[in-house]
């Protein structure tokens, strides 16, 4: 029983499913840069990057409505960027007194907002394409083919493997957390806010000395079947011409956008 | 006369002001990562450029000090800190506090395994769950791997020397060591945000810098919990020294130092409306590369009416609805010929 832990992959025999990982991870990170490039005015490269991540979505056979619920994640941050509204020079709007301060909107701020939080849209779209289409051995040997060091891909393998695990081990803790507090309706379990704090390192600290147990156990195993400190992987397939292709087209036509957007400006 | 009207209007915007007031608040707990969009790509590569000799020095160090227990025991940890960041408390209202693991990490590991650690961790949750983005991940894993671990570690082994060898003392260090790298994770944070020209810096930093000063005490908190837990149960995982076999001073004064400069800097960044252009100033060539990057990236053309703006806004809108309405169209088409 995994609380909000779940394996974003969702499997599926498109061509997107069957497009090689280490070139899908390539194309999802030169969108990103191309949308982090385009100016800020370029509404219609932003259109047509969005309708490049739609296309490969609906290319990809996954409900798109399950794509843009979990891409809403990151939206919430945009308010981070809400006072550039305010603070763009430019023609206001209104202006609003608040205490001291003159709230003072403007378009150009707006539109500044609205291009931050359209391009962090589409990039989120690009990334949860990207997980949802490949399983995550294949993803780890695209790491490995982008020269992430192989300690770090056999760490983060091994993290994949155990996270469920412990994840269930903290779901547990917080059940005999609940099961041993009185609950009083109306009232938050537990002593006060500083109590709670102390109980929740405790029961960090608790999964840390069975994370630090089960690593020992972990390690003996491997040992017993034969590990040497080293990692074996066995050799990445040879990326095929038709591979190429759709690297070299799709990084074209992302690159044309942005060039465009550029030049037309 | 103004008076009237000025309380009329406030209390006419009540709402509104509390409301994003609220969600300000409550976006700014959870912004520690980064989405994608909100760092320029300048300042984004800048700190993959940190991260990766960082992270490499790291590799090298770690092969030298773990040995070959290394690869089960940091998958397993950082599975732990992972897994770690889900327990949490309620504070107040719906708000709960939350552990990043850093300084926990750090005391039990020393720097540069738990660096890797947290490597590993901002890594997956980027690339996996969408927390935080993939261009953005250089500048998440410079705040809360490396920032969150050498602050914290600086922090630890300054008052651990200051004070005298008891219980106590490790756990007023762990405390202080896990608010710090809390707040200046989110001042480092706050200050990309401000050079991307996403949040001016008199907003971003106090805002990043208060909220989670208070955060920052959760964290405290919980980890001061969790050592003293962990003393109690195993004695010779918590010592002041930490489980380094060389003694390296370097790191953690180095540590301390950063911590010291941040917040120093913080303040006096956020003092200027324009915080932007003087900590570009500060920084002799961040100033000079910002400049030329604005000729690529030419302003906005001022439409100068607001007509002009609008229809702007309208025709983007208009774009989205019909590429959305196009898409959905064709989804449902390709449905039928597959179900059933």
């Amino acid at each position: 029983m995994h609380a909000h832990l779940f394996d974003p992959y969702f499997s599926g025999a498109s061509p997107v499913h069957a497009c090689d990982s280490r070139i899908k991870l390539a194309l999802v990170l030169v969108f990103i840069l191309c949308v982090a490039l385009a100016p800020v005015g370029a509404w219609a490269a932003l259109v047509l990057y969005f309708a490049t991540s739609l296309a490969a979505i609906i290319l990809s056979g996954i409900p798109l409505l399950k794509i843009l619920r979990r891409s809403v994640i990151a939206l919430p941050f945009a308010l981070a960027a809400l006072p550039l509204v305010f603070t763009t020079d430019g023609v206001p709007w209104i202006s609003i007194p608040l205490g001291p301060w003159m709230l003072s909107p403007t378009a150009e701020g707006f539109l500044r907002f609205l291009a931050i939080a359209g391009k962090s849209w589409i990039s989120v779209q690009a990334a949860l394409l990207l997980s949802a289409t490949t399983p995550f051995p294949d993803l780890l040997l695209a790491l490995r083919a982008f020269h992430v060091p192989q300690l770090l891909v056999s760490v983060i393998g091994l993290m994949w493997r155990y996270l469920f695990v412990l994840a269930d081990e903290a779901i547990r803790l917080m059940r005999a957390r609940d099961s041993r507090s009185g609950i009083e309706p109306g009232r938050r379990p537990g002593g006060g806010v500083l109590w709670r704090a102390r109980v929740t390192g405790g029961m960090a600290g608790s999964l840390f000395i069975r994370g630090f147990d089960r690593a020992d156990r972990v390690y003996a195993a491997m040992l017993a079947r034969g590990y040497d400190g080293e990692t074996r992987a066995l050799p990445a397939p040879p990326l095929t011409p038709g591979q190429y292709t759709v690297l070299t087209a799709g990084g074209t036509w992302m690159v044309m956008i942005l060039l465009l957007a550029i030049l037309i400006r | 006369m103004f008076r009237n009207a000025l309380q009329s209007v406030c209390r006419s915007h009540r709402p509104l002001l509390l409301g994003s007031g609220l969600v300000l608040v409550w976006l700014t707990t959870t912004a520690m990562h980064i989405p994608d969009g909100f760092l320029s790509p300048l300042v984004a590569l800048f700190f993959w450029g940190v991260t990766i000799i960082a992270v490499a020095y790291a590799l090298s160090r770690v092969r030298v000090e773990l040995t070959e227990r290394q690869v089960p025991l940091m998958g397993v940890l950082a599975a732990v800190i992972f897994a770690g960041q889900m327990l949490n408390f309620s504070v107040a209202g719906g708000t709960s506090g939350h552990l990043l693991g850093a300084a926990l990490a750090v005391i039990l590991l020393g720097p540069w395994p738990a660096l890797l650690v947290m490597t590993c961790v901002v890594s997956v949750q980027a690339l996996i769950f969408q927390d935080g983005g993939l261009l953005a991940l250089g500048a998440n894993i410079f705040n809360m791997g490396i920032i969150g671990v050498f602050v914290a570690w600086g922090v630890y082994r300054l008052v651990c020397r200051l004070t005298p060898d008891a219980r106590w003392s490790r756990l007023l260090a762990g405390f202080l060591a896990a608010w710090s790298s809390i707040e200046i994770a989110a001042l480092v944070a706050a200050l990309q945000l401000a050079l991307s020209g996403t949040s001016p810096a008199n907003i971003s930093i106090p805002a990043m810098g208060g909220i989670h000063a208070l955060i920052g005490l959760g964290e405290g908190v919980i980890t001061l919990g969790a050592l003293s837990f962990l003393m109690a149960v195993r004695p010779g995982l918590v010592s002041g020294k930490g489980p380094e076999k060389t003694e390296s001073s370097l790191v953690w004064v180095g540590g301390l130092m950063i911590a010291v400069l941040l917040a120093i800097l913080s303040p006096l960044a956020s003092a200027h409306p324009d915080g932007l252009e003087w900590v570009a100033e500060q920084t002799g060539f961040l100033g000079a590369a910002q400049g030329s990057f604005y000729t690529i990236l030419p302003d906005y053309v001022v439409p100068g009416i607001s007509n002009g703006a609008l229809a702007t806004i309208l025709a983007g809108v208009m774009g989205v609805v019909i590429v959305l309405g196009a898409a959905f169209l064709v989804s449902r088409i390709r449905k039928t010929p597959t179900s059933g």
